[in-house]
């Protein structure tokens, strides 16, 4: 299984961090790509991934009303509803792409969304990309 | 030949129009049916030009079976569907068949109708399409100034709604209509008399019901339903209240419905200016002679 | 500026079979700020491509570039590097964009990435209002500077139809009526007086009835000489 989290380097790629140090244990096919905020997220980036063989792709940002940049994670959040409109126009399940907002305070929060995440593909089996790519 | 309509309005009497709306089909027994039944309620008939924009017997066509049948037509003519020439060269057909009234008219837009998809054409507006067909009348000539070798010999009519906004406006667009050729003009369904009478107040400010027949246009309900449908559906229209509950609340709401239209009927006539009335009875064109007749408007002079 | 809007993935992906190497093209001017066939949507429309291809293993090479604006020769004849060895270009530009491409390079085949609607303005960030009827004959001096070719649905030149209501438009509630703007505008502008003058029909012959139109201003035509001398095409 392929997992990309796109983490805000604020509360995601921080909360990625601190589970770290705590020691929780989620999947290792999870690659991590730290963003400055979500707000930096293009639907390009989703769809790279995708096409890259990603069977999930998590969008980690912080908390609505959190945001360093006041609206970057709500701007996130539209681009992952129109990259979830594209993977449906190309025929592939937009339930592969989500997007969660946590806090750098809340690493269980990532654990959890990693393993729902997680869950979720291995029920609709592997990406048809990751397939081609293996 | 002048037309009925026309002796009729020029007499000073009280004019009496209604509607025909013709089949969506080929059938001409349709119209001849209701002609046959018709005939002698109204001076005249106005013969609906694909109304609410679905395919329906074209307006002249059934016209003519009007004319057959020795009922007068008045044919509606909408600029959504024809362009200048088509509408010039319908206006003398029209007349080279016997048909002297014409109804000009902007026409429903053809999101309601049948042909969605349908281009409209509104080459011109209702206004120029009055000044297209006066001028072929009057000078003789197509627009633009070719001679014709024969004017067609024509009533022009327009549509009036006082129940459309800008309300200061409506009485403006009257006056514009006036001057683009109308000679006599038909209004939407009255139900806020209020409003009607506020309208022919400006209309009577500014002179203009000494310069054109107003006929006030009725439509009797059959419904509560439908008098609701039309206040909230249909743009243009206002329907009071107080009508809707007075539907609801009858034992026998298309009797009701009949009662309600005479009355009004009545009232209209006694508002100056008013020089006619016309019936809208859509779907219902059988009670037209009974609603004219309870109003006291039979029988229809012979002028 | 031009307002479009693009196509949906399928359609366009319809449009591609037969084609191996297709070139993505957009355009910064009207169509960028519209949301449609700017930098941004050339990269997403690519990457979906991409992935297509991946998916059905159609093997297609798919590149792109941006162009500054594709209405004009000298712009779109900057790509011709990028076109080589393409067999379809994708214009998200606009008709005229997709046109003038096409002229350029005439044995690569252009398919329309995107649907041109109108020549309007944004009324808001992603909300995009029809404003010119582009009738060749400017009336806007009379109707309070709101086109009624444009904003009426019927095009109607002397007033609100009998179905205006509430300021709205009988096609739909959410349509504002073109003619009750109008009013309203020239009631502001104390020019009421413009609603009372019965405007004749239209003379058509300088809008799109009156067939392609074409404005030559002479004295920025070159003549041949000038030409040469000057380089030019």
């Amino acid at each position: 299984m392929k997992l990309v989290a796109l983490t805000c380097s604020f509360c995601g790629y921080a909360a990625t961090d601190l589970a770290g140090l705590q020691g929780m244990k989620y999947s290792s096919d999870v690659t991590i790509i730290r963003l400055p905020c979500t707000g930096r997220l293009d639907v390009k980036h989703v769809l790279q991934a995708v096409r890259m063989g990603a069977d999930g792709v998590l969008v980690v940002g912080c908390l609505e009303g959190n945001c360093n940049y006041q609206y970057g994670n709500l701007e996130a959040r539209k681009r992952v509803e129109q990259a979830k409109g594209i993977m449906k126009e190309i025929g592939l399940e937009p339930e592969r792409v989500e997007m969660v907002n946590l806090a750098s305070n809340q690493p269980w929060r990532f654990v959890q969304a990693v393993e729902d995440m997680y869950v979720k593909v291995e029920r609709m089996g592997p990406s048809p990309l990751n397939k081609v790519r293996r | 030949m002048m037309s009925n309509l026309q002796s009729v309005l020029s007499s000073g009497r009280m004019a009496v129009t209604a509607e025909i709306g013709p089949p969506k089909s080929a059938d001409a027994e349709t119209v001849r049916k209701l002609a046959r039944h018709l005939k002698g309620s109204a001076d005249a008939f106005n013969l609906t030009d694909n109304q609410t924009a679905m395919v329906r017997l074209s307006s002249i066509a059934s016209g003519v079976v009007c004319l057959q049948e020795g009922v007068e037509p008045i044919v509606q003519m909408t600029c959504r569907d024809r362009n200048r020439i088509a509408m010039q060269s319908d206006a003398l057909g029209a007349s080279a068949l016997g048909i002297r009234n014409i109804l000009c008219l902007s026409g429903d837009h053809q999101c309601f109708g049948n042909q969605k998809e349908a281009k409209n054409v509104y080459d011109v507006d209702s206004i120029g399409q009055l000044m297209l067909l006066r001028k072929m009348r009057d000078e003789g000539q197509v627009w633009g100034g070719d001679k014709l070798e024969k004017a067609p010999e024509l009533f022009l009519g327009a549509a009036a709604n006082p129940f459309a906004d800008p309300f200061e406006h409506r009485v403006v667009r009257l006056a514009k209509k006036l001057a683009a050729g109308a000679d006599f003009i038909q209004t939407q369904s009255i139900y806020d008399v209020d409003r009607f009478e506020r309208w022919m107040s400006q209309v009577r400010a500014r002179g203009l019901h000494e310069k054109v027949h107003i006929i006030a246009g009725v439509m009797p309900l059959k419904s509560h339903k439908v008098a609701l449908y039309m206040k909230n559906k249909v743009s243009g229209m206002i329907v009071p209240d107080h009508i809707i509950d007075r539907m609801k609340n009858a034992a026998d709401p298309k009797e009701e419905g009949i009662r309600m239209c005479v009355e009004q009927i009545k009232h209209l006539q006694s508002i100056e200016g008013v020089h006619g009335i016309h019936v809208m009875a859509v779907a219902w064109e059988e009670k037209v002679p009974v609603i004219v007749k309870e109003a006291g408007l039979l029988p229809r002079p012979v002028v | 500026m031009i307002i479009a809007e693009q196509k949906p993935i399928p359609r366009i992906v319809e449009m591609l079979e037969g084609h191996k190497s297709m070139l993505v093209v957009g355009c910064r001017s009207c169509v960028a700020i519209c949301l449609a066939g700017g930098e941004k949507e050339v990269s997403i429309l690519s990457e979906a491509l991409r992935i297509e291809s991946d998916l059905k293993g159609n093997g297609w090479q798919v590149d792109e570039v941006t162009l500054e604006r594709a209405c004009e020769k000298e712009w779109v004849g900057e790509m011709r590097e990028k076109v080589s060895g393409h067999d379809a270009i994708i214009s998200l530009a606009c008709g005229v964009g997709a046109q003038v491409m096409q002229e350029l390079y005439p044995d690569v085949r252009v398919l329309p990435g995107l649907d041109t609607s109108n020549m309007g303005a944004p009324e808001e960030q992603g909300i995009y209002l029809e404003k010119c009827g582009g009738c060749g004959d400017c009336v806007l001096h009379l109707t309070g500077g709101i086109c009624p070719i444009a904003r009426c649905s019927k095009s109607l030149l002397n007033g609100p139809c009998g179905g205006s209501q509430n300021g709205k438009c009988e096609i739909d509630p959410d349509v504002p009526c073109g003619w009750d703007q109008i009013y309203h505008s020239l009631e502001r502008i104390g020019r009421l007086d413009l609603m009372e003058v019965p405007i004749p029909p239209k003379d058509w012959r300088r809008s799109r009835s009156g067939g392609p139109r074409k404005i030559v201003r002479k004295e920025a035509v070159l003549t041949p000489e000038e030409k040469s001398a000057r380089g030019a095409r």
